[in-house]
């Protein structure tokens, strides 16, 4: 029973890398692709020479949706990471004494009653937009749910007799947080990771379509979605349903990751 | 001497489920605590190594009190050794954690070397709690809780581990304090009897 979603998670893993390998090698076979205007083919509908279409600038909408996701990635990837690694430290912290486990639990508290995309916006804006603001604002608003089951978690585990016999022999608490306590999150903290990334990229192209996030002379899937707005109602609707599809599926192809993988790990 | 002075504890503070208790265990006796469910025999012996924080008194390793820094000198062995191991490490990690015996103490307590690379799942409870017991024997423990440590093994398992551990005891003047409900088991082994009952020793 057990081998089974094993294995359905591996199979998961081998096409999401794979997926992933086309995702990262796009920028070597795109080449200049995205941005290449062409005025003789402006706003074409889908065919056979233009696969989805071109948009005002006579620009390929395959290739700026493929550059838009891959860009997407890597930022959700980042701010996914960069997010588990705040929620690991501070559930770390909050097992260390019980005035710093009351404080981390006041600042989950506070930050979960903010509404998510209010947080997102002020931080983008204040740190002026750009690639690394969405990153750090869409760490710095996900940590706290993900911090909450870490930090219940390595409390429970703190209580176990094994975590007190080595307390007994003379262990330090760095020790026991190494070698004890994190190892068993560890699992807990890439499912963590790979739930907090689909939202890192629909958070990444909301900010973008508000107009705080990324550059708008870049081919992210924000930027694709908020031009296409203006063109939407005269008819052109490919310009925002293929960007709009890929994010979906890129976001459920990861979600469905993070699904096998919580079952098997 | 592992003394308990004055203890008084109780998980909610206004119903004490030890009151006033002092208990004296000496250099290489073997003391045998016997007590009905819920009598508190367990949480004596977690309060006696140090796993539990008295609400009054103290407890004393030789006239000083028992320190929380560094190895104690009272080792608490847990009558599920499944829960008293790291199930994410290998068995001859946990036993290092503590120490590293010689391979003819390892024989003694019939440890196999292959159970060492195995994961705790793979082994049995009571090959675990050789293990566990092996374990508490480091260089600088003199008093050893065992705390029901042989009510879940077979009958000739029970006998080998209580031989091997009584020919260590006596060979370092180990002090035993063993908690279990059986009489027999405790008229064998030990050379003197209390029983808690009502918060109290008699």
């Amino acid at each position: 029973m057990s081998a089974q979603p094993r294995f359905a998670a591996a199979a998961y893993c081998g096409l999401f890398f794979m997926l992933l390998a086309i995702l990262a090698s796009s920028a070597w076979w795109l080449g200049n692709s995205p941005s290449q205007m062409q005025f003789d083919a402006r706003l074409m509908p889908p065919s056979t020479s233009h696969w989805l279409g071109t948009d005002a600038l006579g620009r390929e909408l395959w290739a700026r949706t493929v550059a838009g996701l891959r860009l997407s990635f890597w930022v959700g990837l980042s701010a996914a990471l960069l997010g588990t690694a705040i929620a690991l430290t501070l559930a770390a912290v909050a097992t260390l004494s019980t005035t710093l486990n009351a404080i981390i639990s006041l600042l989950i508290d506070t930050l979960l009653s903010v509404p998510h995309l209010i947080l997102l916006l002020l931080i983008a804006f204040a740190l002026g937009g750009g690639t690394q603001a969405v990153i750090i604002a869409v760490a710095f608003t996900h940590w706290p749910s993900l911090t909450r089951v870490l930090r219940a978690e390595l409390l429970t585990v703190r209580q176990a007799p094994y975590v007190a016999i080595s307390q007994g022999f003379g262990k330090r608490r760095g020790f026991i947080l190494v070698h004890h306590l994190l190892p068993h999150v560890f699992p807990h903290c890439i499912v963590g990771a790979l739930l907090l990334f689909p939202h890192a990229i629909l958070h990444e192209a909301a900010l973008t379509f508000l107009g705080v996030g990324l550059d708008p002379s870049q081919p992210a899937i924000g930027v694709l979605l908020a031009d296409a707005m203006r063109y939407l109602t005269a008819g052109y609707w490919w310009l925002g349903v293929f960007p709009g599809l890929g994010l979906l599926l890129m976001v459920l192809c990861i979600d469905r990751l993070a699904f096998h993988l919580r079952r098997a790990l | 001497m592992l003394e308990a002075r004055q203890l008084q504890f109780g998980f909610r503070s206004n119903v004490p489920l030890l009151e006033t208790l002092s208990l004296r265990l000496e250099h290489g006796e073997w003391l045998g605590l016997s007590g009905n469910s819920g009598a508190g025999k367990s949480t004596l012996g977690k309060l006696l190594a140090g796993l539990l924080t008295p609400q009054h008194g103290d407890v004393y390793v030789d006239n000083k009190p028992l320190t929380q820094r560094g190895l104690r000198p009272v080792q608490w062995l847990a009558q599920s050794p499944e829960l008293a191991v790291n199930p994410r490490w290998r068995v001859g990690k946990t036993l290092r954690e503590a120490w590293t015996p010689s391979d003819a103490l390892i024989q003694d307590f019939g440890i196999r070397r292959d159970w060492l690379e195995r994961l705790p799942n793979a082994l049995s409870g009571g090959e675990l709690q050789r293990i566990c017991v092996l374990r508490a024997l480091a260089p600088g423990v003199r008093y050893l809780i065992a705390d029901e440590i042989s009510t879940m093994l077979d009958p000739i398992t029970q006998v080998e581990l209580w031989q091997a551990l009584k020919q260590h005891a006596r060979h370092h003047q180990l002090g035993v304090l063993v908690i279990s409900h059986d009489a027999a088991l405790l008229e064998r082994l030990c050379t003197r009897r209390v029983h808690l009952a009502g918060g109290v020793l008699n």
